[in-house]
């Protein structure tokens, strides 16, 4: 559904995007995250043909977002970040307006009205102004819009900035709805919300691809996941030297005594597990074990660890 | 054409929800009708070598509001998009910049036009009670409303021109309310400074305005004016159509 190759874009003095590649397939919710800065904007911009690229291609549907541009604005639903609205018309009039600009006939209208306004829980606001409405109802409206026409590829930069925690719930659940009928790009920076409702995460920082995957891939992946924490009883220095003795572990330290039972933070390499040895090693020496775990890190500290590997 | 009317239709709603176009209704409604009353209250002292069309749309109450609307009914057009952030849906949506283009002139110009349906009234008006024609030939009233047409359409354009080069829409009104006076002043200019060649007066005169509404207050229609404010509307619509299109591909 969306092919982007090479893709760059320079301002004067920086560059937003760079040498930027990835692929979505149709049917899939993935979202984008990054730091502030990082080029989802920028990218989510230039696919919904808001600006143009400075080099490297980008397809929607197979059609170029430059060269034609027009049946890409067709077939995508765009909200922009912040949702820019005519404050002054109210909401039913702004979404009739916005279908006669995708070209909708009068029944189709009435029809997707109805819809989109039941979709996004916004019936009884129909007749209410713009300007007069909070930020949630507002939001709200941006995406009635973007779902219209029914789009095959719906970008969402930042959909739930600025909702309450009741809200936020509305759209993720909304998003998961749409998903497989749609195919949904969104970007956010609360990753609980991205690893609910997506199938696939593109993190970006500094304009390129940090790592990709679905979230349980990337927590797999993430060194953040290479820790064990192990309690023993037993003398601190001497299981420490034991501990260092089994393979695939590289670091240990220990964490402090309490009540005669020492805790260590043992960093393991790639791939290893050596858990069912370190439990070989309490019996062998008769220390008692009272805790052995791999932790799973939350994406949010996957993100950071991943976003700290790029800067280093 | 579903697309453009929709456009339009959105420009004249922007016009109509926001207090401007009620300030310059407002604004022209009593400057003209002083106009009007003042003329009327002439004429009824005594025989005059003009027609009341002529000397209506030849008094400075006349050309103060002529000149004043232009920067308030286009100064919002592109502007307050870019500012609002709105122009990024407009930019997104399968709609051409031409169509953008056309639709925004056509909002501003309609509503132009729309404000000197009353001076028609004031004419009918006169030839009730006074029982005598407000000018003696229908040519009179089809050039001047000619005229008025042809210079709106000119004015407009300009109007567009400055409020497409910014998102600051008083800086859209500054600028296009100097173009607007820059222009006017050519008219002005050959009556104000003595000892002008003949050249420069005649050169003067190509672009004066009063000079223009003078003519076509008699029923001359002169091609000179025809093709300046023509070709001027189309040429500045086409460069705001080339900043639309920068806009796009180079921002």
């Amino acid at each position: 559904m969306i092919e982007v190759e090479q893709l760059t874009k320079r301002y004067a003095g920086h560059t937003a995007v760079d040498d930027l590649s990835f692929t979505v397939a149709r049917g899939e919710v993935v979202g984008f995250l990054g730091p502030n800065g990082a080029g989802k904007t920028t990218t989510m911009r230039i696919l919904s043909c808001f600006l143009p690229a400075t080099s490297g291609a980008a397809r929607v549907a197979g059609f170029d977002v430059f060269s034609q541009s027009l049946e890409v604005r067709r077939r995508v639903g765009y909200m922009p970040e912040n949702t820019p609205l005519y404050g002054d018309l109210r909401v039913e009039e702004f979404l009739t307006y916005r279908a006669a600009l995708r070209g909708l006939d009068a029944a189709r209208t009435r029809r997707r009205l109805g819809d989109v306004l039941e979709l996004c829980s916004l019936r009884h606001m129909s007749r209410r102004i713009i300007g007069h409405l909070s930020k949630g109802y507002r939001q709200r409206v941006g995406l009635a819009d973007a779902l219209l026409h029914e789009p095959e590829l719906l970008i969402l930069d930042e959909p739930t900035i600025g909702l309450d925690p009741g809200q936020i719930r509305e759209v993720r659940e909304l998003i998961n709805r749409l998903g497989g009928k749609h195919t949904v790009l969104l970007s956010s920076h609360i990753l609980p919300e991205v690893e609910a409702a997506c199938s696939r995460v593109i993190i970006i920082n500094r304009g390129r691809i940090a790592a990709s995957g679905t979230p349980a891939e990337l927590v797999r992946r993430s060194s953040a996941s290479d820790v064990l924490r192990v309690e023993l009883g037993a003398d601190q220095t001497e299981a420490a030297a034991a501990l260092r003795e089994i393979a695939g572990v590289s670091e240990v330290t220990a964490a402090g005594v309490v009540d005669g039972w020492v805790s260590f933070t043992v960093r393991v390499g790639a791939e290893a597990d050596p858990r069912e040895a370190i439990f070989q090693l309490a019996t062998t020496r008769g220390w008692k074990l009272r805790e052995l775990s791999r932790r799973t890190p939350s994406l949010e500290e996957v993100f950071v660890d991943i976003i700290h590997a790029d800067h280093r | 054409m579903r697309t453009l009317s929709a456009l339009i239709l959105r420009e004249l709603k922007a016009l109509f929800y926001s207090p401007i176009a009620y300030v310059v209704l407002c604004l022209v409604l009593a400057l003209s009708g002083l106009n009007f009353y003042l003329i009327v209250s002439a004429f009824s002292a005594g025989p005059t070598p003009v027609t009341v069309v002529e000397a209506f749309f030849n008094t400075g109450a006349f050309w103060f509001s002529f000149f004043a609307i232009f920067p308030l009914i286009t100064m919002r057009l592109y502007a307050e998009e870019f500012r609002a952030g709105t122009y990024e849906l407009l930019q997104t949506a399968p709609v051409r910049d031409w169509q953008i283009v056309v639709a925004k002139f056509t909002g501003a110009y309609l509503f132009f036009l729309m404000l000197w349906l009353p001076t028609a009234l004031y004419f009918g008006l006169y030839r009730w009670i006074a029982r005598e024609q407000a000018s003696p030939a229908l040519g009179n009233y089809f050039g001047t409303y000619v005229l008025l047409a042809m210079m709106g359409a000119f004015f407009v354009s300009i109007g567009c021109l400055a409020s497409v080069l910014t998102k600051n829409q008083v800086i859209a009104a500054i600028l296009s309310f100097v173009a607007v006076a820059v222009i006017f002043n050519f008219s002005i200019l050959g009556f104000v400074v003595p000892n002008l060649s003949p050249g420069i007066r005649r050169v003067l005169s190509y672009f004066s305005s009063v000079e223009h509404m003078y003519e076509f207050n008699r029923g001359i229609l002169s091609t000179g004016p025809v093709i300046y404010y023509l070709s001027g509307a189309f040429l500045l619509q086409y460069l705001t159509h080339a900043v639309l299109q920068y806009r796009r591909w180079k921002l």
